[in-house]
């Protein structure tokens, strides 16, 4: 049993600090712009595009994956050593999309040919991913969805309406869970995970704005939209197994507890410089303290489990569940402290925090819906994690 | 980062956990919350004669394992329910005299304690129930080579069956609290010495243990005179931790059970855990659980690598007391009426996850605390 880092992980930590200190973008290291409050930022795009390629120079988006495939064979936990840095010093560039959705899967299920066409692109930080899953008629129950790919001679043809796609209006490629077999019993049988080019003529997209008022994710129409058979990931009516595969990934990618305890970090700091912490407010700063030590330490036992390859069960929906669900705490904690003033939005020169209080906030009510909805982490907890048996 | 247990820890897990479950059985459980003694003598010999006295002291003095191997066992201890002196005499008697007592009284207490020959106990609440220095007000006097205790200490696990008593008194007045506090190891039989043994709902032995001018020599003192806060300090946030991984086990256990429930219930044609409010409430339970596990074990090899610890075992004590109170909440949830009966065993783990949340600092008092660092 060990709860420290070793004296390389620790060393790389420290070169991620110092390289974050001097190349991140300075403005937002000010205004401590969180990891899901970015896209309300001015120019936000092409400063996360920037800092992507800078990271990718370094190698850092490819830290864990094997050597022969441009990575650095590491342990998972520099992935984690990174992120957690990113996350303190307000630093965007990491696009987990790719990096943490996209690559394990074409790590784990993809051929020589995929792998040596798009990990490059993703390693560098220069091909930017997003991902066509959700529909509007299904979310939760993905298994069931409509967007068909009809096969043609040396394409399939894909038709149909994606919906909560994030960064899809600026992602170069994307992956595509769609129908290929009305027939397959079980439903999820008849599913494909395709890699398509977001300039393929067919594809829409539609901006939606969130309840913060922020363009993070869009409806996306697939209009006859021609796929090479080439980008199928593991074969026609696999694509569940490929989506299930990079769940685990999916699911402990962002660090929740680094998130929340940044957040957490910059409210109390602030709010001490004011001196506006009565006691109930102190009290309730101690829990999420407690809960994003709890938290992270969830989130290091994942993280130990994948580093000693061994296969996640229900822990990575656990952790999803913990961490995400901590930002939600930690951003309602930040509009009772501040009360009024949290409630007015960054425009406002009074607004605590650069307009932070009221973004997190608001986008936070989003933390238990987005990649898996809580009651899905719970069910998968229960069932997976416990046994009990599944009644649909 | 490291979570797994070695081959040693391990063993000692399965060792533990096996002794517990041949002779710890619900019937025993039921008898030794209604028992004075709470344990028997035949009992005690056998943890002796694995060695379980022993944990945590030092190989010279006739002991075994760290204070790792320790908690593994009190998490299985948790888990059985289990009542003895051992928290008292293995944790806080022989936690005290290896943290503060000099070569002679290491030699004298600690082969005694491993050989399972005596019980001992640390009383150190009064009145107010703390465990601070601003909370020790009892007096120890100074006359000649002597010392005359006077005052009551309250919640003394163990108290009743203990050989001997470390108690904290203060015996000096200072503008610092902290300063003028000594630990005196005190024979149990000595005249002006009164235990009264206390009632809980939780069956665990606990007593008011009352001194009038009960006299003590210098030479049992434990540590210097007037400078035994900082010790006494560590030897809480120990106490803290062990009882967190006690609440471990009992968690364990009251999830462990619901979960055997939920599967066999029938309601509606179905088996109630099919059921979604049922297996998200169970799901927390596990989430409760494995955090509780995490922030334990944390603070333990901290404590155990000798590294400051006073943050992580306050994050420890402030969670896994919460944590545990409501994961048997929601086993009497899952349980339904059955669960609410004396005769069913979950109410016994219930009260003895209360008693051990209040025991060495409860919630409140570690994340004041947690916001005070």
């Amino acid at each position: 049993m060990d709860f420290k880092f070793t004296p390389e992980e620790e060393a790389f930590r420290v070169e991620v600090s110092d390289f974050l200190d001097k190349e991140g973008p300075q403005e937002w290291q000010k205004r401590k712009v969180s990891f899901f409050d970015m896209s309300g930022q001015e120019n936000w795009i092409a400063i996360h595009r920037d800092m992507a390629q800078k990271l990718g120079a370094r190698g850092w988006l490819s830290l864990h994956w094997p050597k022969e495939y441009g990575g650095q064979g590491l342990s998972p936990f520099y992935r984690l050593i990174l992120r957690e840095e990113l996350a303190k010093h307000h630093c965007p560039g990491y696009h987990s999309l790719s990096v943490d959705f996209v690559a394990p899967a074409i790590l784990l299920k993809g051929s020589d040919a995929l792998k040596k066409r798009y990990l490059p692109g993703i390693a560098s930080g220069k091909v930017m991913w997003c991902e066509c899953l959700s529909e509007p008629g299904h979310g939760s129950d993905l298994a069931s969805l409509e967007t068909f790919a009809r096969e043609e001679g040396d394409c399939f043809v894909a038709n149909g309406q994606k919906i909560w796609t994030t960064y899809a209006h600026f992602a170069d490629w994307t992956f595509l869970l769609a129908r290929t077999d009305r027939q397959a019993q079980p439903n999820y049988r008849g599913l494909t995970f395709f890699l398509v080019d977001m300039r393929t003529p067919g594809i829409t997209v539609n901006p939606i704005i969130n309840m913060a008022g922020h363009h993070d994710f869009n409806e996306v129409f697939f209009d006859d939209v021609r796929i090479p058979k080439e980008n199928i990931v593991d074969g026609v009516n696999r694509g569940w197994y490929v989506a299930m595969a990079l769940l685990d990934y999916e699911r402990t990618s962002d660090l929740g507890y680094a998130i929340a305890g940044t957040l957490l970090n910059d409210i109390v700091e602030y709010a001490r410089e004011l001196d506006i912490l009565d006691a109930e407010n102190k009290r309730r700063m101690a829990e999420l303290v407690v809960e994003c030590e709890v938290t992270r330490l969830t989130h290091y036992h994942v993280t130990w489990m994948q580093s000693q390859g061994k296969v996640l069960n229900y822990e990575a929906a656990m952790c999803k569940l913990l961490g995400f669900e901590s930002i939600q705490h930690v951003a309602e904690f930040g509009m009772n402290v501040f009360k009024h003033y949290g409630l007015l939005s960054d425009t406002s020169s009074l607004a605590p925090l650069y307009g932070r209080i009221s973004s997190c906030y608001l986008r936070s009510f989003g933390h238990s819906m987005e990649a898996g909805t809580s009651e899905i982490d719970r069910d998968v907890i229960a069932q997976r994690g416990l046994g009990l048996p599944r009644l649909r | 980062m490291d979570f797994a247990l070695n081959e040693q820890q391990e063993m000692m897990q399965t060792m533990a956990r096996d002794f517990l479950a041949g002779e710890y059985t619900d019937k025993v459980l039921k008898a030794m919350v209604k028992d004075d003694k709470g344990y028997t003598p035949e009992l005690w010999k056998k943890l002796a004669e694995m060695n379980l006295t022993g944990l945590a002291i030092p190989e010279a003095y006739g002991g075994v394992g760290d204070f790792l191997d320790l908690t593994i066992v009190l998490e299985e201890m948790g888990r059985a329910c289990f009542n003895a002196p051992f928290f008292a005499t293995v944790v806080l008697g022989a936690g005290a005299i290896v943290e503060a007592g000099n070569g002679a009284q290491k030699k004298e207490f600690l082969p005694k304690i491993a050989e399972g020959k005596k019980i001992i106990t640390l009383a150190l609440p009064e009145q107010s129930g703390k465990y601070a220095a601003d909370a020790i007000k009892m007096k120890a006097a100074k006359k000649g080579n002597d010392f005359i205790l006077n005052g009551t200490k309250l919640f003394v696990p163990d108290a009743q069956n203990a050989d001997y008593i470390i108690v904290a008194a203060r015996t000096l007045e200072s503008k610092d609290l902290q300063n003028g506090i000594t630990l005196f190891i005190v024979d149990a039989m000595t005249s002006g010495i009164t235990v009264k043994p206390l009632k809980t709902i939780a069956g665990d032995k606990q007593a008011e243990v009352v001194f009038e001018n009960v006299k003590v020599s210098a030479a049992n003192i434990l540590g210097t005179v007037d400078k035994a806060w900082p010790h006494i300090e560590k030897i809480i946030q120990k106490a803290a931790v062990a009882r967190c991984a006690e609440m471990v086990g009992v968690g364990r256990k009251a999830l462990d059970i619901s979960l055997e429930y939920a599967k066999e219930r029938i309601a509606f044609g179905h088996p109630i855990g099919a059921f979604q409010a049922i297996q998200h409430r169970c799901a927390d339970m596990l989430i409760d659980l494995e955090g509780s596990r995490f922030a334990t074990y944390q603070a333990a090899w901290r404590i155990n690598e000798n590294l400051p610890a006073a943050r992580e075992a306050a994050i420890a004590k402030a969670w896994v007391g919460q944590a545990c109170r409501r994961i048997v909440s929601s086993a009497h949830q899952v349980h339904g009426a059955i669960g609410f009966t004396e005769d069913h065993i979950l109410h016994h783990y219930t009260k003895r996850a209360r008693a051990y949340e209040f025991s060495f600092g409860d919630v409140n008092a570690n994340l004041e605390k947690l916001a005070a660092l």
